[in-house]
């Protein structure tokens, strides 16, 4: 895809370095003379976006590891005191706290992005997957970020957390005990979290540059899902693509900062801010917003071991979709059928989410005030059955049946000046 | 037609709205407008000295605030911050609210290691009125006042609910079975229908609380002539306890303005630069 290098170095520095360590080489190849399709829309813009995120994360938590102390006794006033006595310390934590809820905004509207333009299909199927061990690392490392304050969420829903493992026939009770560190979650549980959530997001950092190295070897996909065939299908990464880039992640910056500087607690929950009883259970546990559809699926079916393998297999089930989608067309520009069921999922999605957030038994409408009605548990199986449905069932099938719109056989055909599509096909 | 799906709708309305009323749950909380609301919002020092002192006076016999240092109290956008005083512990006032706390300090004596109680200075945090969690409980049969240093935070609704629940007791419905220690109030949340005796669609909203009501007409007198109604000591106390919260809150909106503005001037620049560099390019 990137073709032969065209980094000439100029100085006689560089010149030395390019023989010993081609590092600047690489660097040029990859982020100023490496191709990127002309038509990329902001859709497009997300992986910067995602990597301004990884970044802030990594820099706001070194700083609040300097504070942070990971003791059953010390955690949550150590958090208080970073809010009060720390130089900055509220708009580092803050800055941390809401990071998170933005890194899975914006990871959420990449991984959309991926599927409504078939980013996922060949030959992307590896950089998609590792794509998914990246959210799967995300989800893990927000989770042990979630239970460090120590405040009465964060030990309740290490314990609902941690209890999910024990589900498991045989093995479930050992795994518990050793992810514990004892019998119940203590202090051995929140040092070892504290290690785990600061080791992940460097595995994450791992994988992303593994992401970028497999999206490199196929090219970027693009809102038309045809390959880039000429020069003229593509522009140089830097200045067009950084540009556009810089200006997205500027406009994701001023949605951050409202968040941090006027609602900073807004997506957490005020429970948090009770310090961690063990004794106390809060009226009802709640997960953060990101994790909610996943735990809308696991209270979906009565038994426990059901419910964590259907939750375990609803992101497990990304892993295989290059292979479950037969449809050879990408973008779901040219499958009007497949985008109003794409729709539905997102829709569905949402409702997911709501459910997670609603006790299950509580009743959304009702006929009369004993009569029949839809409760949330119920909501919550239908939209499971789409959520699977969709990818083990419309997916593979829709891409046999349906008929795609005619496909543009360049990118530049439809968008260079010129005869348009449009007006091609009508006479 | 029209009439009909009016019928149908308004129908289906009170076919959602049915249960939503039946059942109890507590009042929402009154939304008061408050000096420190919004982007803009800061809080009013006068509000925020007479609100200390009813948490000195009236609160802090029972609750705690361990997460508050006297300095504090003198930072900049607190209730005696001082403009002379920019080093909040030469600050005068501060110095004597923490020599005159009702509990000292306890403290080690460093010449002949004996435990001591000692005033408290401006770099402690506020003394506990209760040695221990146990002594706390043992003097309020059997319930544990809370902590109050982020109260404000920690309950849905923040100086909203707090003003409102101070403000929420009301005589015992009758058809409810309290036991006496507990004191109907209707913010106050918790599900009445299992001591509730009368129609069971008709459950009152609210809850039991073990604190008596804590305020009282002039229970407390304002060193600036305020009157001192309940409803007055409840705005107070409600927005120190906000202010004590997050004392760095009026510095993070401050601060957000600033970002702000950069930001969406940034972003101005740029846009400018994308168009710039794109101007020759289709896409």
């Amino acid at each position: 895809m990137s073709g032969p290098s065209t980094y000439e170095p100029k100085t006689g520095v560089t010149r030395w370095l390019d023989t010993r360590l081609p590092i600047l080489r690489l660097a040029h190849d990859s982020f100023v003379d490496y191709p990127t399709p002309r038509n990329l829309n902001y859709w497009w813009t997300f992986g910067a976006i995602l990597s301004f995120c990884l970044g802030m994360q990594i820099v706001t938590g070194i700083v609040l590891a300097m504070h942070y102390v990971p003791h059953v006794d010390h955690a949550f006033n150590s958090v208080e005191r970073i809010m009060r006595d720390v130089n900055y310390g509220w708009l580092i934590r803050y800055l941390h706290s809401n990071g998170a809820s933005m890194f899975f905004i914006a990871v959420y509207i990449h991984m959309l992005r991926g599927l409504y333009y078939g980013s996922y299909k060949a030959p992307r199927e590896v950089l998609w997957i590792l794509g998914c061990i990246i959210y799967l690392l995300m989800m893990a490392t927000g989770f042990l970020g979630y239970v460090l304050p120590w405040g009465q969420m964060s030990f309740h829903g290490a314990v609902v957390i941690t209890n999910l493992f024990g589900a498991l026939p045989i093995v479930g009770e050992p795994i518990t005990t050793w992810l514990w560190g004892g019998f119940a979650v203590d202090n051995p549980t929140l040092n070892r979290f504290f290690s785990l959530h600061y080791l992940l997001p460097f595995m994450i950092a791992g994988v992303v540059i593994l992401h970028i190295w497999a999206l490199h070897v196929s090219g970027q996909n693009n809102p038309l899902g045809v390959e880039p065939k000429s020069k003229a299908d593509t522009v140089k990464f830097t200045p067009y693509a950084t540009v556009k880039d810089g200006f997205a992640v500027t406009l994701f910056m001023l949605l951050f900062a409202f968040f941090v500087f006027y609602m900073p607690n807004a997506l957490g929950h005020a429970d948090n801010y009770i310090p961690a009883n063990p004794l106390v259970t809060p009226t009802h546990i709640v997960p953060e917003w990101y994790y909610l559809p996943f735990y809308a699926i696991l209270r979906a079916v009565p038994d426990k071991l059901t419910g964590v393998i259907l939750m375990f297999s609803s992101i497990g089930v990304l892993f295989v979709l290059p292979w479950l989608d037969t449809s050879k067309v990408r973008s779901m520009r040219f499958r009007p059928t497949a985008r109003l069921f794409f729709i539905l999922f997102l829709v569905n999605a949402m409702i997911l989410g709501f459910c997670g957030a609603n006790l299950p038994d509580e009743f959304i409408f009702r006929i009369g005030e004993d009569g029949p009605g839809l409760n949330w548990l119920w909501l919550s199986r239908i939209a499971t059955l789409y959520y699977f449905g969709y990818f083990l069932l419309i997916t593979p099938v829709l891409g046999l049946v349906e008929k795609p719109l005619p496909v543009p056989d360049t990118i530049s055909s439809p968008v260079l000046p010129g005869p348009d599509l449009h007006n091609e096909q009508k006479a | 037609m029209l009439r009909k799906t009016l019928v149908l709708a308004a129908a289906l309305g009170l076919v959602i709205a049915g249960p939503a009323m039946a059942s109890g749950g507590a009042l929402h909380p009154k939304e008061i407008n408050w000096t420190f609301n919004g982007p803009l919002g800061k809080f009013d020092q006068a509000q925020l000295q007479r609100g200390f002192k009813v948490y000195q006076e009236v609160c802090a016999a029972c609750h705690s605030m361990r997460q508050l240092s006297f300095r504090t109290l003198g930072e900049k956008s607190g209730p005696f911050y001082d403009e002379h005083y920019k080093n909040p512990n030469d600050n005068p006032y501060v110095k004597a609210i923490a020599a005159g706390w009702a509990q000292q300090v306890p403290d080690i004596d460093s010449e002949t290691g004996d435990p001591v109680l000692r005033p408290a200075t401006t770099a402690d945090r506020f003394p506990a009125p209760y040695p221990n969690e146990a002594a706390a409980r043992a003097g309020n049969g059997g319930a544990l006042p809370p902590d109050l240093s982020v109260i404000a935070k920690a309950r849905h609704g923040g100086a909203d609910y707090i003003h409102s629940l101070l403000t929420g007791y009301r005589a015992t419905p009758a058809g409810l079975k309290a036991p006496e220690t507990l004191h109907y109030n209707a913010y106050f949340p918790g599900d009445l229908s299992g001591s509730w005796s009368g129609d069971k669609h008709h459950v009152p909203a609210g809850g039991l609380i073990a604190m008596p009501p804590p305020l009282a007409p002039g229970k407390v007198t304002f060193d600036d002539g305020a009157p001192s109604t309940v409803e007055q000591q409840s705005r107070d106390v409600a927005a120190f306890l906000a202010w004590a919260s997050e004392p760095k809150q009026t510095e993070r909106k401050q601060t957000g303005l600033a970002v702000m503005i950069y930001l969406l001037l940034l972003s101005v620049l740029v846009y400018a630069s994308y168009r710039r560099v794109w101007r020759n390019e289709s896409h």
